[in-house]
């Protein structure tokens, strides 16, 4: 492959390729990134392996328990601090997840931005509610 | 040609003719294995959670409005339905957990050879069954 953006074969067939040498080792295509959004969804995979592992336990604990047992839980520091941690990564890895469901499997372009501001708009909007709802019972 | 990869699929048959290369079958005609199965689920687990999440935030809605909302949110996670839902929740959020932590080990470079990936398959799916039965067998008798 020579440098003046045509790839050609030992057999000589060449095609014209509308994209730098340069371009193509720096990765970034017209969405200027990509490794963002594969970081994302590892950071908050890894910081969501031991806060589901808590609230799993802790919301076992309180299966049929009465509002007040609810109250009592949240009242600590701890349990509002892991509780908003446990939502802002389990929001923000939910959009970049179904957000890269959507990217494979739907094609029409009208469709794939409906759905994906759709999820955007909506994860954001269960978000504050979980957090809006975690302050009010613990403060 | 828009991109180098479309350049890459050019190539000759034999009769020296220039073609498209084949792309790869579609997805029925290969036999499933534990690798493309457990894959396609964390994907299922994924989506399924992200269901789940919206009886999270009404619990917690309902916990935050006070004792009338918040019993009617408990009437309905303590019907049969509830449960079931509840206990889908953990299977899934269990698989995902453990599925999720060997996409993890193979981001960073382990767990690639085919007696590796193999054993690590069998060890996610085991994981899932015994930390999902023994997470509702210690939360039950702690209640």
């Amino acid at each position: 492959m020579s440098e003046t953006g045509k790839a050609s074969s030992s057999r000589g067939v060449e095609v014209a390729v509308m994209r730098s040498q340069l371009g193509r080792v720096r990765g970034l295509g017209a969405a200027k990134s990509g490794v963002h959004h594969w970081w994302g969804e590892r950071v908050t995979g890894v910081a969501l392996v031991p806060l589901s592992l808590w609230f799993v336990f802790a919301i076992i604990r309180l299966l049929g328990a009465p509002h007040a047992a609810v109250l009592d839980w949240m009242a600590s520091p701890v349990t509002i601090v892991l509780m908003l941690c446990l939502v802002v990564a389990t929001f923000h890895h939910m959009h970049l997840g179904l957000q890269v469901v959507v990217e494979d499997y739907v094609h029409t372009e009208s469709l794939r931005f409906l759905l994906l501001l759709s999820i955007r708009g909506l994860t954001a909007v269960l978000a504050l509610l979980a957090v809006v709802s975690v302050l009010r019972l613990g403060l | 040609m828009p991109d180098i990869r479309d350049a890459l699929l050019v190539a000759r048959d034999s009769e020296g003719r220039l073609i498209r290369r084949p792309l790869s079958p579609h997805l029925q005609i290969y036999r499933p294995q534990i690798t493309t199965v457990l894959s396609i689920f964390h994907r299922l687990t994924g989506i399924a959670l992200s269901v789940g999440t919206l009886l999270f935030v009404w619990w917690l809605v309902a916990a935050a409005t006070g004792p009338e909302a918040y019993a009617r949110a408990q009437g309905f996670i303590g019907s049969p339905i509830g449960w079931l839902l509840l206990f889908g929740w953990t299977l899934a959020l269990f698989y995902h957990l453990f599925a999720g932590m060997r996409h993890l080990a193979w981001d960073a470079g382990y767990g690639f050879q085919k007696h590796e990936y193999l054993r690590s398959g069998q060890a996610v799916v085991i994981a899932t069954v015994v930390c999902t039965l023994l997470a509702w067998i210690v939360g039950l008798a702690l209640r």
